[in-house]
């Protein structure tokens, strides 16, 4: 919080970019996570996942109907989490 | 998967922007991003498109509620629903949908839940259905290896390895799905009546944990309703003589469903006996002509009465069957009451008083409201009577629709600042037409089936996709001519640039800004 003592001496335009470069930068990584758990283990890679038995559940199987879900609920939670830490360094929360 | 997806491309890509702009509908922000009263007008055409589309798909679940709740046929049971969707909407006045709302989602999570963890708890002793999907019944078999066991051995397909279509249409209708969820005007609204930016991103968190509750519960009780249902029609061996269920022993649940007629059976080679098989499989063909028989006899199953039979099917206690009937009604119309709002508001607010009639009265839009929400439930009702698909189908195409139309439309709104108007109009107008021609081609003009020029063959089909995602293609041919047109014409004006900007810092979203 304090590495920028005196927001008001900086510009004000670059740090508006800046705090949008990072925002887009959390996005980007958590959209990979989504696209890869939910169109990657749910369906691209269904068939190897399949062979693998987690319990009653061929893998694959379980990713499409249960896995995909929860790892979205973690990443809104993750995404929340971030972002307020980014508003914090910038000092643009509400 | 799909719905549940489209939750973090909310949280992530629109919810907090659309937040800070602090308007109250889509298209309002579609109209002031791209400076535009023809940007507005054609947001709220492919609003309204969507969102009825979407009504009928609701309208279909609760005629199967009420027809079978009353013992009536399923145009009866429609008909009543349309009366109590009327009282419940534009009766009952607008704040009243946001706070029973809240109530309803409650209802819905626990009459969706008890009977699952009783269903779950019968099967295999695990309370939590999502477990006990993959828990053991009876000695040493996992229920989902009895299940495939079970279909495979009356000529189905596997249940755990079966696809709609091949796996380029499974991506296109979970993409559909998934970012139709996050354009859709009554799921977005939510998020424009809370306090800040910071409360939108979590509050799409909170919606999705209730979510997940339910989607993830609902595929384990679907396969242990087929379980159920497969185990009661053939109790005994394949191919035995005595394997099958007598007609005339048929459980109470298949008597009270015949009534409605979402359930026929035909016996047809005489035998007094239910048999259920794939008779479209051709390896299967030999086996059941050696069996003696003649085709499957179960002729008829409406895919939309399995939710509310589960409970009878797995012969649980009457109480718990009116539970399921209570939440499967509370969350058709709860949701259709949402999306009426949504096109009454469209009409009243972006129409009358954003475009044609700026100094309009309150009392005339509210009025406004109300007529076009009559108009919007009689439209759904009218072609709830012969839906082109079933629920869920019909709510797919609603979600491609808004997928390929107002999404695109949005996200470029947000994340590209060179956008302009022409290339939104543009983008939208493509979108949606090249979707809608799409899904009228395969399920008729205005869904009247002998209108169908492709029919619904599958050879007809652009690269196996099906009509129900074909959203997906519909979106990212917005995305295309939005970008081609959007260079080819002026870029916006630089007070647009500034509320791009604007909206995306989250600081100083509750006054004015004042601070430029």
């Amino acid at each position: 919080m304090d590495q920028q003592k005196n927001p008001e001496n900086s510009n004000p335009a670059s740090r508006q970019q800046e705090y949008w470069r990072r925002n887009v930068r959390i996005m980007q990584g958590l959209l990979v996570v989504w696209f890869l758990v939910s169109f990657g283990c749910g369906i691209l890679w269904v068939e190897p996942l399949n062979k693998i038995q987690l319990g009653g559940f061929k893998l694959g199987f379980w990713f499409a109907q249960q896995g995909s879900i929860y790892v979205f609920v973690v990443l809104i939670f993750l995404y929340v989490r971030l972002m307020n830490n980014l508003d914090r360094e910038f000092g643009v929360e509400e | 998967m799909g719905w549940t997806g489209g939750y973090v491309l909310l949280a992530l890509l629109l919810a907090p922007y659309l937040r800070k702009f602090g308007k109250f509908t889509v298209p309002e922000f579609i109209g002031d991003r791209y400076y535009s009263k023809a940007a507005r007008i054609v947001a709220v055409i492919c609003l309204i498109l969507a969102s009825v589309t979407y009504v009928i798909g609701q309208m279909k679940g609760i005629g199967v509620a009420f027809s079978r709740f009353l013992e009536t046929s399923y145009n009866t049971g429609l008909f009543i629903g349309m009366g109590i969707v009327f009282i419940y909407a534009v009766l009952g006045g607008m704040k009243g949908i946001t706070y029973t709302q809240i109530a309803q989602y409650v209802v819905l999570i626990f009459a969706y839940t008890v009977p699952a963890v009783f269903i779950s708890l019968n099967l295999t002793d695990n309370p939590f259905p999502q477990l006990g999907l993959g828990a053991t019944v009876g000695e040493n078999t996992y229920l989902l290896d009895r299940l495939d066991q079970v279909v495979t051995d009356l000529g189905f397909k596997q249940y755990t390895t079966q696809t709609m279509g091949g796996q380029l249409n499974m991506l296109a209708y979970t993409l559909s799905l998934m970012i139709g969820t996050a354009g859709l005007p009554h799921v977005i609204i939510r998020f424009f009546t809370v306090p800040k930016v910071k409360d939108a991103r979590l509050s799409a968190g909170w919606a999705l944990v209730f979510i997940a509750i339910l989607y993830t519960t609902a595929p384990s009780v679907a396969s242990m309703a087929r379980l159920n249902l497969m185990q009661t029609v053939q109790p005994g061996e394949v191919g035995a003589a005595d394997g099958n269920l007598k007609y005339e022993e048929r459980p109470q649940w298949m008597k009270n469903w015949e009534k409605t007629g979402l359930l026929e059976f035909e016996d047809k080679n005489g035998d007094g006996r239910i048999q259920y098989y794939d008779d479209t499989n051709p390896e299967f063909a030999a086996k059941a002509e050696s069996y003696g028989w003649a085709g499957n006899e179960m002729v008829k199953v409406d895919k939309d009465i399995m939710v509310l039979a589960n409970p009878e099917i797995a012969k649980l206690p009457n109480w718990v069957i009116a539970l399921v009937v209570a939440g499967g009604l509370a969350a058709a119309l709860s949701t259709a009451a949402g999306l009426l709002l949504a096109i009454s508001s469209a009409v009243s607010h972006d129409l009358l008083k954003g475009v044609f009639k700026p100094d309009i009265s309150e009392k005339d839009e509210l009025k406004a409201g109300r007529i076009s929400m009559v108009g919007a439930i009689l439209l759904s009702g009218y072609f709830g009577i012969n839906p082109p698909d079933f629920a869920a189908g019909t709510v797919a195409i609603a979600f491609g629709l808004a997928a390929s139309s107002i999404f695109p439309a949005l996200m470029l709104g947000i994340f590209y600042k060179p956008m302009n108007r022409e290339g939104a109009i543009a983008g939208m107008v493509a979108g949606i037409s090249v979707t809608l021609f799409y899904v009228f081609q395969h399920k008729g003009i205005m869904f009247i089936q002998d209108t169908a020029f492709l029919g619904s063959l599958e050879p007809n089909w652009f690269f196996g996709i099906t009509p129900n995602a074909f959203g997906a293609v519909g979106a990212i041919v917005n995305f295309l001519v939005a970008c081609v047109v959007c260079k080819m014409t002026a870029p916006p004006p630089s007070q647009v640039q500034d509320l791009v900007e604007n909206i995306r810092v989250p600081k100083g979203s509750s006054g004015p800004v004042a601070d430029h």
